[in-house]
């Protein structure tokens, strides 16, 4: 392996690699093989991949490698070794959502956001592990076995698309595919120090993304940093007609953005998500982060987002009720787990959903079944979506006088695995601050900005109005201009903690 | 304070199609009565007059045209069927008969 | 106990939910088939095996179909509609929910108009919602069941009348007005034993001269017009039976099996009416605007009722003729087709005749009418009414061209030339003939003078013997006239 192949993956910028590979510089297999010896000799430890496609990732650098021997036109993100979480149907390789019941279900179709990828140039090393069904907040929900956060195996990754976060931060790809319901990209991201993205609902197709909770799923990426992200999303974002809920506007020019600058921006910080909770270290940084933001030219505004409060009642109720209707086709008949020697129907339903949900998705089929039960709709959900509508006019209202929010992530850094499992609320109230553009449908991204004396990575999030991408890459960029928090590294996989 | 009865459990998992073992259920009672005592502070919100939100998009829903596209071939629609006799996925038998004859039953509600 | 003798006492409120599938080619949420009679699960897709990460995408003809229905019954097209998810658990149902319509549907209002008992009647729909149909599940015989899930997806209008029929009779001629109005429309073929159209029947009873309705039971699986009539009855009786016994009604669905003629209870589980509807997320609501629905009204065709109307007012047609040229689609249609024919306008009723008389004993199915190998075409059946009129064929002879054409897929001239079965009305040829049969039979014609004038009718006869049947009638008693004078 050429030191040249193993400083790119070490700095693993989606744009160098794609330029270093297109300029003949390093050949997409040598960066292929150079990411597939970094799997097999990290991922035993920190579990990100439920399946390396080995064979069809040195297939596909192989491939790129002969267009570009040939003349042949490659996309801007030829030769980028992806990792895609196990949520997004890919045609021929086994798709589980980190479940048993779907273990050995092989799509005969794949997503479009997949699709998008690959005709992009980029290279699926293979699936990553996630909380069963996208629900949890620490990937201790995968039925496969929990995912380490980098910077201290001991601790949770955060989750959903904890595997998607640690992958990245690991560099075991250059980049990485998630999904956000209600945090599932900007708090693993925060917890694991890399940047993730949940655009505008309806800016990323949800076709072939395995459903948690429909009116909230956002499919979204994971990079090391601003520039990666928003390679990432240039490719994955805009219209698909398979998707009725998708936007029809013009995707905007995110890798541009992100030198776009601050001046004249006004950021709104919201007192209402700088509440009790909040770890004190977290606090600190986010405000550092502000304080950076305004110094490169922006100004900033107090703002009141004043629902706050009713933001995760809101967020479980219909998120619940939509994921019992979602996980009602997991049935035994077409695919997936069956409970053998049933001897009726009912039996059939019963013992094969028994045995093929874990209790997390267990738990939230049986809360979304109670408050949708007939007279107490009004009670729960319709109750929910007149909450939703609240908190969505809070923003609305909000971003008459602000450009972009600024906010913690998440109010706590990185825990122990096994400390907060057998305590379900307690992680659901960890989800304060990213259910509300959750429910609001807006973008919002997660960007490290420092670590805690426990050497945790911090992240700010930051939230646009609809569409707003852009703004949210101009933040980011001019952020990570004026600081270095997204070049560490986790020492003991990089053998450095600073990549240039 | 929700009250969440072991029957009441029982009831949710019949209804949602989950056999529930050992503990489990116990389990999952007192878990539910926390999680629906936290949510049910909602209640104290005063939404009248509020317009339900039931899709972050505002536009309405688009229209396919009435293309036909080919079906998925047949080996691919029983590729992942974990039981299947001949083009059919298999079930135990639905409707228990005494008298063993072949009927259809079933159709939209 | 008659069925004269329960109705005497009991009153039964009738209210029919029938679910109209759409002749789209594509399914109602994704593009495979929805043609009927495809190999099983030979017609599916992603999105009918419910496979996880698909999604919805409501079908255009679907929803132009049901507006149109909705105009055509005067019902009111809601501007925002939307779909729910109605959820249980069956192996039909491959989401373990159904997309349907539940407080938004497409149509409120309207209703089904037709002839009952000889006056219009008209009966009160509640809403037409738009709704997927379910896989089918075929019972093996060895204990086993399997799934086929072709059907699963197919456009569904279901359309929900008010509790405002009052008898089995009246249940099954709605269903038939409403089978009429959908074919008319285009929207169904109608194939009631393909299970095009199927009726479930809410039924109660309460006693005659009271008002509060009784507990209701829920007939399904009434598959044929006989079916709606023979399983209200059946749940008429059986309602008062039990009730008469002093026992009570339960709510409950109930499965009419025809070959057996009973209903069963279809109670399963105490969930099985908790349907946990909730605004599908993946569907935004439909927008109807004035635009659509004013091109809508334009393409619109004549309606039965109005088709009905315009025989007996324009062309004078008794009502009886009206009712059956105007009972089905392709009747109507030919028959149009032959009166826009030249000179068939001022014979409506001749015309009106050959097509019951003849032509719809020919027929078994209306839809022959309108296949391409249908052997008298609409203009050739206006030619042979044209040839009758003016003579050159007689009314008796035509029914005999009428059955070659039918039979040999000629013309009635081709028929008629070839045949040489053209009147003789040549007044030298036919004196002749006439002046020979008077001749011939000098007893009667003295009779005749005598004053016998019924013998008018014997020497025609003769005459008519003589021609084959192709003198001109009009001819000949003009000639006798003068020679038997
Ligand atoms: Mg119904
Ligand atoms: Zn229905």
């Amino acid at each position: 392996m050429s030191s040249r192949v193993e400083s790119l993956v070490a700095s693993g910028h989606v744009a160098e690699i794609a330029t270093a590979v297109r300029g003949g510089q390093v050949r997409a297999r040598e960066v292929v093989e150079c990411y597939l010896d970094r799997i097999a000799k990290h991922d035993g430890t920190l579990g990100c991949y439920l399946r390396v496609d080995a064979d069809g990732a040195r297939r596909r650098g192989d491939g790129v490698d002969a267009a570009l021997a040939s003349g042949a036109t490659v996309g801007p993100l030829a030769g980028v070794p992806i990792g895609i979480k196990d949520i997004f149907c890919t045609e021929g390789i086994e798709t589980t959502c980190a479940s048993k019941i779907l273990k050995g279900f092989i799509p005969p179709y794949e997503s479009t956001v997949t699709a998008r990828l690959s005709a992009a140039g980029a290279i699926g090393l293979g699936k990553l592990n996630m909380d069963e069904f996208a629900m949890g907040s620490s990937n201790e929900n995968s039925a496969f076995g929990p995912v380490r956060n980098p910077w201290d195996p001991a601790r949770v990754p955060g989750g959903s698309s904890g595997g998607s976060a640690a992958a990245v931060a690991a560099g075991l790809c250059a980049a990485s595919l998630g999904t956000d319901t209600g945090g599932s990209i900007r708090q693993p991201a925060a917890l694991c120090g890399v940047t993730g993205v949940k655009a505008t609902y309806g800016r990323v197709s949800r076709w072939g993304v395995i459903a948690f909770a429909s009116s909230l799923d956002h499919p979204g990426p994971f990079g090391r940093t601003i520039r990666d992200a928003a390679w990432m999303l240039s490719a994955i974002a805009g219209y698909d007609p398979n998707d009725s809920t998708s936007i029809a506007a013009p995707v905007g020019n995110y890798v541009q953005a992100c030198a776009g600058g601050v001046s004249g921006l006004r950021v709104g910080v919201p007192e209402e998500y700088f509440s009790v909770g909040l770890e004190p270290e977290i606090e600190s940084a986010v405000r550092a982060a502000v304080e950076t933001i305004r110094q490169a030219g922006a100004t900033v505004v107090p703002v009141s987002l004043p629902h706050t409060r009713y933001a995760v009642a809101a967020y479980y109720l219909i998120s619940t009720a939509e994921a019992a209707s979602n996980l009602a086709r997991y049935d035994g008949i077409r695919y997936g787990h069956r409970a053998t020697n049933v001897g009726s129907l009912e039996e059939l339903y019963a013992r094969t959903r028994g045995e093929g949900f874990g209790s997390e998705p267990k738990r939230r089929i049986m809360l979304g079944t109670y408050v949708l039960r007939s007279g107490y709709y009004d009670a729960y959900y319709g109750k929910a979506q007149r909450v939703r509508r609240l908190i969505t006019n809070d923003f609305q209202a909000a971003f008459a006088d602000c450009d972009v929010i600024a906010t913690p992530t998440s109010p706590i850094s990185a825990f122990k695995i096994g400390e907060k499992i057998s305590d379900p609320l307690a992680l659901y109230l960890a989800d304060v601050y990213t259910v509300g553009p959750s429910l609001a449908g807006l973008p919002a991204l997660s960007q490290p900005c420092g670590f805690s004396s426990a050497g945790l990575p911090i992240g700010w999030q930051l939230i646009a109005p609809p569409l707003g991408e852009e703004t949210l890459f101009r933040v980011g960029g001019a952020y990570e201009a004026a600081t270095s928090w997204h070049q560490r590294r986790p020492r003991a996989l990089f053998g450095t903690e600073v990549v240039a | 304070m929700s009250r969440i009865t072991i029957k009441e459990v029982e009831e949710l998992a019949t209804l949602s199609r989950l056999q529930l073992e050992g503990d489990e259920a116990e389990r999952m009672r007192g878990e539910l009565e926390a999680v629906l005592s936290y949510i049910d502070a909602i209640q104290a919100l005063d939404t009248t007059g509020v317009e339900p939100l039931t899709h972050a998009v505002g536009f309405p829903c688009p229209l396919r045209e009435d293309e036909l596209e080919p079906s998925l071939p047949i080996e691919a629609v029983l590729a992942n069927a974990p039981r299947k006799d001949d083009r059919f996925f298999e079930v135990p038998r639905i409707v228990p008969k005494s008298d063993g004859r072949t009927e259809k039953t079933g159709g939209t509600r | 106990m008659s069925i004269a003798d329960v109705l005497s006492r009991w009153e039964p409120v009738i209210g029919l939910e029938v679910h109209v599938q759409l002749a789209t080619k594509t399914k109602i949420f994704s593009p495979s088939s929805a043609a009927f009679g495809i190999a099983p699960n030979g017609a599916t897709d992603p999105l009918v095996l419910a496979l996880p990460g698909t999604l919805p995408r409501l079908n255009r003809a679907a929803v132009d179909m049901a507006i149109r229905l909705g105009l055509a019954v005067g019902g009111r097209v809601r501007p925002e509609c939307r779909f729910s998810r109605k959820h249980y658990f069956y192996p039909d149902l491959p989401k373990g929910y159904q997309i349907s319509q539940f407080d938004e549907p497409i149509v409120e209002g309207g209703g089904i108009e037709f002839l009952f008992e000889g006056k219009p009647h008209r009966v009160a729909l509640t809403r037409i919602h738009m709704e997927e149909d379910a896989g089918k599940n075929i019972h093996a015989s060895d204990g086993r069941s399997l799934v086929d899930y072709n059907r699963a997806g197919v456009p569904l209008c279901e359309v929900v009348s008010e509790p405002d029929l009052r008898s089995a009779e009246e249940a099954a001629e709605y269903v038939r007005a409403l089978r009429v109005l959908v074919r008319t429309l285009g929207i169904c073929d109608g194939n009631m034993e393909e299970g095009s159209l199927r009726c479930d029947a809410n039924v109660s009873i309460r006693p005659r001269g009271t008002v509060p309705y009784g507990t209701r039971a829920e007939l399904k699986n009434i598959n044929s017009f006989k079916n709606v009539k023979d399983a209200v009855t059946h749940e008429i009786f059986r309602q008062a039976a039990l009730l008469e016994r002093g026992e009570k009604i339960v709510q409950e669905t109930r499965l009419w099996d025809a070959n057996r003629g009973v209903s069963q209870s279809m109670r399963s589980k105490e969930d099985a009416h908790d349907y946990r509807y909730f605004p599908e997320p993946d569907l935004p609501p439909i927008h109807v605007d004035e635009a659509w629905l004013a091109d809508a009204r334009s393409r619109l065709p004549e309606l039965p009722m109005a088709r009905m109307a315009r025989y007996q007012q324009t062309l004078g047609l008794p009502e009886q003729d009206a009712v059956v040229l105007s009972a089905e689609r392709e009747i109507g249609g030919y028959f149009d087709a032959a009166l826009a024919h030249p000179g068939m306008k001022d014979l409506g009723k001749r015309l009106a005749n050959w097509v019951m008389n003849e032509l719809l004993a020919r027929v078994t199915d209306p839809r022959e009418l309108v296949d391409a190998n249908l052997p008298i075409p609409p203009a050739n059946l206006a030619e042979l009414v044209t040839l009758v009129e003016k003579g050159t064929v007689s009314g008796k002879l035509g029914k005999e061209v009428f059955a070659k054409m039918w039979d040999e897929r000629l013309t009635a001239s081709a028929i008629v030339e070839r045949d040489g079965l053209a009147q003789v009305s040549d007044s030298g040829e036919l004196e002749g003939i006439c002046v020979q049969v008077v001749a011939a039979n000098p007893d009667e014609v003295a009779r005749f003078r005598a004053g016998d004038k019924k013998l008018q009718g014997f020497f025609v006869g003769q005459i008519m013997k003589q021609t084959g049947g192709k003198a001109n009638p009009k001819a000949v008693s003009e000639i006798l006239g003068r020679l038997l004078k």
